[in-house]
């Protein structure tokens, strides 16, 4: 276990250095894109006499150097800063538009996750046979169309033709949880129909793979039943693969569903990056990107200690 | 009276509607006979119903939005603001100011002189009472070294602004300006509390139809109806709920299954199925908005009228409404002033897609083998990059190239719209045609995106401003639309229309084409029928 603890300490510090420099590339970034907050805001409206009025109220006037230390020091402090561009705090901003995300991945990952690994442990099963061909064209076909058309798919079907869930997840704190459930329905299922056939092959790869080794085949001699073998034997060894691809699948429901947001007109924190990104609201590209980039650190580490754990050979190794 | 029985049940069946019945009725001359219980409502139809819950939705919402009026830029926050404050003057359906918060107002002989009279016993959200200091504090907002706000170029010509009590504030002007109090209709121009800054703005504290109860930026406002709004009766609608839906797949999506009441900019190109939906209403209503070509005249080989004429000649209008609007707006004659606007120039004959009589004036310039390019985006319209190429084909049969030069959405605005010597642009038009010419054509005016100068136009400008004799102003407008048309660098192909759809549960009067939303005063001016 204390190395497992080690190895843990080393990546949390590995992972504020990437961090830290995220936050340096984001700001270069926003930094050498065309235009200001001053300019977007104003837009078409702009006039070089506005902008430069509203340039001196942010203090977009000092050279970008002295802006990141300013930020920095106030971010290593706790604050966030405010939003350019509406002068909100980017923490009120962020927190409930993030927990609306978290809510809709975790949604998605309840129902994708089961799902997909017990389709992939079939797949094995039946490996090479009309289920699984069905079942792997049938995901794969899933994750070739774009999200979007999915989203319009299923908004056709269950929300204008049968009437039966919301086209717009609107959620609001005042919901009970199972209402909320019911509104987001719709989006969690085409996140599902995205993300279900990469974690699906992964698992049935690694379990075939799994397969081929010698004490599968002592199992078989021994005369164990298939899907024992597969469920006590192949799936336990081949877990730790899953779990990595099933923590990139995670992240990308937490980081990469700015579309389906879009289409189903739900409040998370893609929406808000993808707008600030356009208006160059520096502080609050700054919190959501490293938002996003701090998910997938902690997921990927999550997944490698997961996998140490699962594996009882990387459990005692020291490295 | 089996007639009437059978009319009457045919009515309570809903079988036919109200305005039927009543007709039918009175038709057999039987009104009088008819149960009370039947009529009442109908002889007061013209007093609306009270309640409900409003669900709109509308695009140009952003996370970055601001309810502070300066910044104001697109219909949703406009929209929202709307339903929170009010301006001095209220621009109703008919293109005409009409008093809002000012009960009143009156000018000098020569129209540099502008008093408003303000409505007593009007109160902010906040419980104090509207004086003429919050109306000085909130014009103010908009003028000075400091300010930030669109509206500002506008108010350039007020020099000073004096009041007289509490409810008398004097506007004096350096030129004089028969349309002032259009100005003061401008939806940058709110009246708040004074003293209002920085997070106050978002409190939305105004003297509005509704009370702002939740404001979450580029997602959602929510208010209720405000009891002590001072037009009497109004507002109808017990509580309003406003989203942010940019995608209009969403929007449409939304009202056909019954989780909105109105959306604004119905799709074009699919609005015809929406009309087929039984209990949807679509409207189309003719605007000021309107789509334009930029040219900088002062950039070679522009400077040429000739080659000005060629471009303007060989866009084919007709083909560009067809195809680009879906025949939902009208040709633009390459002046920007709308059939909407009170002194539109009707007499000006129609530009039209002339391939031979450019290649005339092409060649008269010398340019036929020069390749023009026009930039565009759509971030200047939608269907711009669309109706780019359709352009460079048209021109084609009269041997003029035209090359279009893809632009990025992001920073059209800063960096190709105004910089570029051609482009493509976006106009929501303005009220008056003063203020329409004073903010893109005028020379020196801060948008003006052609670049153009005429001295006859710009003295032309000057004077209609400050003449009162409706007869004369419209003789001057109109040569000064026929100035643009013809010297001018806009190419100016279309107007569009208003596209918008809701429920036919609601009722409404006239809608007004002056902004999107019924002038974005829906809250205030729809109901909801028995």
């Amino acid at each position: 276990m204390k190395n497992v603890i080690l190895h843990i300490l080393k990546r949390i510090g590995a992972s504020v250095v990437t961090v830290f420099v995220i936050s340096l590339i984001i700001f270069i970034g926003v930094e050498l894109l065309p235009g200001d907050v001053a300019d977007t805001v104003l837009g078409q409206s702009a006039t070089p006499e506005t902008v430069e009025a509203f340039r001196k109220e942010l203090k977009l006037d000092l050279p970008p150097h002295i802006r990141y230390v300013a930020w920095l020091k106030n971010f290593v402090q706790g604050d966030f800063g405010n939003s350019l561009a509406n002068k909100r705090p980017v923490a009120e901003l962020i927190s409930w538009r993030f927990s609306n995300t978290l809510f809709l991945a975790a949604t998605t990952a309840l129902i994708a996750v089961p799902l997909a690994i017990l389709l992939g442990i079939l797949a094995a099963f039946y490996r090479n046979t009309l289920y699984d061909k069905v079942i792997s064209t049938t995901t794969l076909s899933f994750i070739s169309f774009p999200e979007f058309f999915v989203a319009y798919i299923l908004i056709a079907l269950f929300s204008v033709k049968m009437e039966l869930f919301p086209s717009i997840a609107m959620i609001d704190p005042h919901m009970g949880l199972g209402r909320k459930f019911y509104t987001i329905l719709l989006p969690a299922l085409t996140l599902t129909c995205v993300v279900t056939a990469h974690m699906m092959r992964q698992t049935r790869a690694a379990i075939i793979n799994v397969l081929a080794s010698a004490y599968i085949e002592m199992a078989e001699i021994k005369g164990i039943r298939r899907l024992r073998i597969i469920i006590h034997h192949a799936f336990p060894n081949s877990l730790s693969p899953v779990i990595n691809v099933v923590a990139v699948n995670l992240a990308y429901l937490v980081v990469g569903v700015v579309i389906v947001e879009v289409v189903f007109v739900y409040p998370g924190l893609g929406q808000l990056l993808v707008d600030s990104v356009a208006k160059r609201d520096l502080p609050v590209v700054q919190a959501s990107g490293l938002i996003f980039s701090i998910t997938y650190i902690g997921l990927n580490l999550l997944a490698d200690v997961l996998s140490m754990l699962s594996n009882p050979k990387l459990r005692q190794s020291q490295f | 009276m089996s007639q009437l029985s059978h009319l009457t049940d045919l009515f309570k069946e809903n079988k036919i509607s109200r305005r039927q019945f009543i007709a039918q009725v009175s038709a057999l001359g039987l009104a009088a006979a008819v149960s009370p219980a039947l009529l009442p409502t109908d002889l007061l139809a013209a007093t609306p119903k009270m309640g409900g819950l409003f669900r709109q939705a509308m695009t140009g919402g952003a996370t970055s939005d601001s309810l502070d009026p300066a910044t104001l830029l697109a219909s949703f926050p406009i929209n929202v603001s709307c339903q929170l404050s009010n301006c001095l003057v209220e621009i109703d359906h008919k293109f005409q100011p009409v008093p809002e918060l000012a009960e009143s107002w009156e000018s000098s002989k020569t129209a540099d002189k502008w008093t408003f009279k303000l409505r007593k016993g009007v109160e902010f959200h906040n419980g104090k009472t509207l004086t003429a200091k919050d109306v000085v504090f909130s014009i103010n907002h908009h003028r000075g070294e400091e300010s930030k706000s669109a509206a500002k170029p506008f108010l350039k010509s007020i020099t000073d602004i004096k009041t007289d009590g509490d409810y008398e504030i004097t506007f004096e002007l350096a030129n004089g300006s028969a349309d002032f109090p259009f100005i003061m209709g401008d939806y940058h121009l709110r009246i708040y509390p004074e003293g209002t800054t920085g997070d106050d703005w978002e409190k939305g504290i105004g003297t509005g139809p509704f009370i702002l109860e939740s404001w979450e930026p580029g997602v959602r406002a929510m208010t209720k109806r405000n009891p002590n709004y001072f037009k009497p009766n109004k507002p109808y609608f017990a509580e309003v709920e406003t989203l942010a839906i940019t995608d209009v797949n969403a929007r449409s999506n939304g009202l056909k299954t019954g989780r909105l009441d109105a959306i604004d900019r119905a799709d074009v190109k699919t609005v015809h199925l929406l009309k087929r939906v039984p209990d949807i209403n679509v409207t189309a209503i003719n605007s000021t908005m309107h789509y334009s070509f930029p040219i900088l005249v002062d950039k070679q080989p522009y400077t040429d009228v000739d080659v000005r004429t060629a471009l303007k000649l060989v866009c084919d209008r007709e083909e560009m409404v067809k195809t680009i609007l879906n025949g939902y707006g009208d040709m633009g004659n390459d002046h920007p002033i709308s059939s909407v606007n009170r002194y539109h120039a009707s007499e000006l004959p129609q530009r039209t897609y002339d391939p031979d009589k450019a290649k005339f004036h092409m060649k008269k310039a010398g340019m036929l083998d020069h390749t023009f390019n026009l930039h565009a985006s759509d971030a200047a319209f939608s269907g711009a990059v669309d109706a780019a190429m359709l352009y460079q084909e048209t021109a084609k049969k009269a041997g003029i190239k035209i090359k279009v030069v893809r632009e990025p959405s992001d920073g059209y605005w800063n960096n190709v719209w105004t910089k570029k010597p051609w482009s493509a642009c976006y106009w929501s038009g303005r009220p008056t045609e003063d203020m329409m010419f004073s903010v893109a054509y005028a020379a020196g005016a801060p948008w003006n995106d052609t670049h153009w100068s005429n001295d006859k136009f710009n003295k032309l400008l000057k004077e209609a401003r400050a003449e009162l004799d409706q007869a004369k102003r419209r003789q001057m407008y109109v040569e000064m639309q026929s100035l643009v048309r013809d010297d001018g660098g806009a190419v100016i192909p279309m107007f569009n229309q208003i596209v918008e759809a809701h429920n036919n549960k609601l009722a409404h009067g006239p809608i007004s084409a002056h902004m999107e939303m019924d002038g974005h005063k829906n809250t205030e001016r729809w109901w909801y029928e028995g």
